[in-house]
């Protein structure tokens, strides 16, 4: 039962992480990054390739190095999401919302098979593998990398809700969800923030790709796929473009699964998830914590 | 289009330019056609069937795929659902209780409408980008389920199933002439009134419920007909491949289907055909580039959209704008 709860837990600030940068961006600029998941991988791709180049290290090191390529790789991935912002949404901004989702399908894919045509297609094995003791607490095994993880989870988690809330930088996010031309009229630059987002959300991707690539040991051009729609789930069950929503979204997706996956088996694992998204979306569209918001005509 | 309506309404934005008459024209249909049914005197061989039979398939599933997204403009990411459960539907019918394929045809009809009712019910009454990510769950949920449950094979799929005839010229000019209809009757639902509700719902779905249409039902009767086509598309695959397992119904085939109607032209069946022949087509004949293939779709996508959203063979309008 606690083990249960702890998986659950686990794989469940994973899911935060993701969800966090499509909760965002959805909440300022409603668009739905389909291609965010692939920032994921994205990060799992450059940690792996950052690794490779520092070379081989002892195991008592594999930690402390694995946060150092963790910071280089979260740098990267977010200058990978605005660059994709830049260049793909921001010409869009106006348009209508089907095209702007259909570019985020494009850029999906074009990240996905861009990466299957630079680092092949078969799955890649992680050099750094965290295994280690485990230490049992009230009757479940966990090890200490896991906790070191969802640690690393937590404080980014933390201190991305407090840039939101007490911020100048992240006053202008909420401005900009709200109304982005008033904003601008109040002198807000509104595409840098917007920029800013997407390197926020894409780097907490990032991080979290690395982060499973270190956990499961291996990476593939095609992990994004699943996560993203999972961190969509999360972000859902949350309510999206709500912060502290979609955190609780993600860990209580991470639970649901654990607890699915115990009562019905792993094979209906992503059934279940989807299934739960879908009961979500009929009973309570704005999740748990999200406002009811009328569209604008 | 490919027939022109005989009264043509004032109001146009720009007067037809003689390269676009020939185009709109309904002899782009027929010629469309004679290059389909005069292909095989061409090239008959086994594999020159077998590409033009999938393309043919391709076709209509693009058509289908077009009352979604193209007429109605709601995105559909996992399309391919309907194409699985049509398939699935025909297979387990014809092997587990050895029906012939033509009599599973209407058990199809039921079985996908159902299926659109029960995707399409609790997600369009919300935002079209939930309703994009719902269908591409749902995608998953179809194809994992096919994959899990032993009465659909599970991983290794449906095999035995019976071919509607034996000599696959027979069966290209079977699939030809029943596209031709799907495609036909796609772009007359088009030209309906329903087809002016489902334009109207996609360029402002507010001021439609405002002037009376009820969009709820006007969206799920779209999501249903595009069910019911991508199903009887499934169909004609399973009796072409005689085989069906899941890895032919993952979200790479719905996202193809969707690159081919968002390339043609959303809304404008000669785009959609032409869009849907190129798409599968290509990657025949580009063999070499495998590797970059899907990365340059999604490059050509991201571009489409940014650079001539209406796709390369555009619907023309012609309603006043």
């Amino acid at each position: 039962m606690t083990q249960l709860v702890w998986n659950g837990l686990f794989v469940g600030s994973f899911y935060a992480l993701v969800a966090l940068g499509y909760s965002m961006v959805y909440g300022i600029i409603k668009l739905l990054n389909f291609a965010h998941g692939d920032l994921y991988m994205l990060g799992a791709f450059v940690g792996f390739a950052i690794l490779g180049a520092v070379g081989g290290v002892s195991s008592s090191m594999a930690l402390p190095l694995l946060l150092v390529v963790l910071l280089a790789t979260m740098v990267l991935t977010g200058l990978a999401g605005v660059a994709l912002e830049r260049v793909a949404y921001r010409p869009l901004r106006r348009a209508p919302r089907l095209s702007l989702l259909i570019t985020a399908v494009g850029a999906s894919f074009a990240l996905e098979y861009g990466m299957r045509a630079a680092a092949g297609a078969d799955p890649r094995v992680y050099p750094v593998r965290l295994g280690g003791t485990s230490v049992e607490v009230l009757g479940a095994r966990l090890t200490l990398q896991q906790l070191v993880l969802v640690g690393v989870a937590v404080v980014l988690m933390i201190g991305l809700n407090l840039l939101i809330t007490r911020t100048r930088e992240g006053r202008a996010m909420r401005a900009i969800a709200l109304d982005p031309r008033t904003s601008s009229l109040m002198g807000i630059d509104v595409n840098a923030v917007i920029s800013r987002t997407f390197f926020i959300g894409s780097a907490l991707a990032g991080a979290a790709g690395v982060m499973a690539g270190a956990y499961y040991g291996k990476i593939d051009f095609l992990m994004g796929f699943l996560i993203g729609l999972k961190a969509f789930t999360a972000a859902v069950i949350g309510g999206i473009g709500n912060i502290p929503g979609t955190m609780l979204g993600g860990l209580l997706l991470g639970l649901l699964e654990s607890f699915g996956t115990f009562w019905l088996g792993g094979e209906w694992r992503d059934v279940f998830a989807f299934g739960v998204l879908i009961l979500f979306l009929t009973v309570r569209p704005t999740g748990l914590l999200g406002e009811r918001v009328t569209e604008r005509v | 289009m490919t027939g022109t309506t005989k009264v043509r309404r004032v109001g146009n934005a720009k007067p037809p330019t003689r390269a676009s008459k020939l185009l709109q024209n309904r002899w782009a249909g027929i010629a469309g056609l004679l290059i389909a049914l005069l292909a095989p005197f061409v090239n008959a061989s086994g594999y020159a069937l077998s590409v033009m039979t999938s393309a043919a398939i391709f076709v209509m599933l693009a058509a289908g795929l077009n009352i979604v997204v193209g007429y109605c403009g709601l995105l559909d990411l996992g399309y391919v659902a309907f194409f699985a459960v049509g398939a699935y539907t025909s297979g387990v019918l014809s092997t587990r209780l050895d029906l012939p394929l033509l009599v599973t045809v209407p058990a199809v009809i039921v079985v996908t409408v159902i299926a659109g009712i029960i995707i399409g019910a609790p997600t369009l009454r919300l935002r079209s980008d939930y309703l994009a990510i719902v269908t591409l769950g749902f995608g998953e949920i179809i194809r994992i389920t096919a994959n899990n449950l032993d009465v659909t094979g599970g991983p290794s799929g449906i095999y035995g199933i019976p071919h509607l005839t034996d000599s696959p010229v027979v069966f290209y000019y079977v699939t030809v002439v029943v596209v031709s209809l799907a495609v036909l009757g796609a772009a007359r639902l088009g030209r309906s009134r329903l087809g002016r509700a489902w334009r109207f719902v996609r360029e402002d779905e507010d001021a439609a419920e405002a002037m009376g249409v009820h969009t709820y039902r006007v969206k799920l009767a779209a999501y249903i007909a595009g069910a019911v086509w991508g199903g009887l598309a499934g169909v004609l695959f399973a009796a072409q491949l005689s085989a069906i397992s899941p890895t032919s119904f993952t979200f790479l085939q719905s996202a193809l289907v969707l690159m081919a109607v968002v390339l043609g032209g959303m809304g404008s069946i000669p785009g959609v055909v032409i869009g849907a022949v190129v798409i599968s087509i290509l990657p025949e004949i580009l063999r070499d580039l495998a590797d970059y293939r899907f990365f340059i779709f999604g490059v050509l996508l991201i571009a489409v959209m940014i650079l001539r959203p209406q796709g390369l063979w555009p619907a023309r309008s012609k309603e006043v704008s």
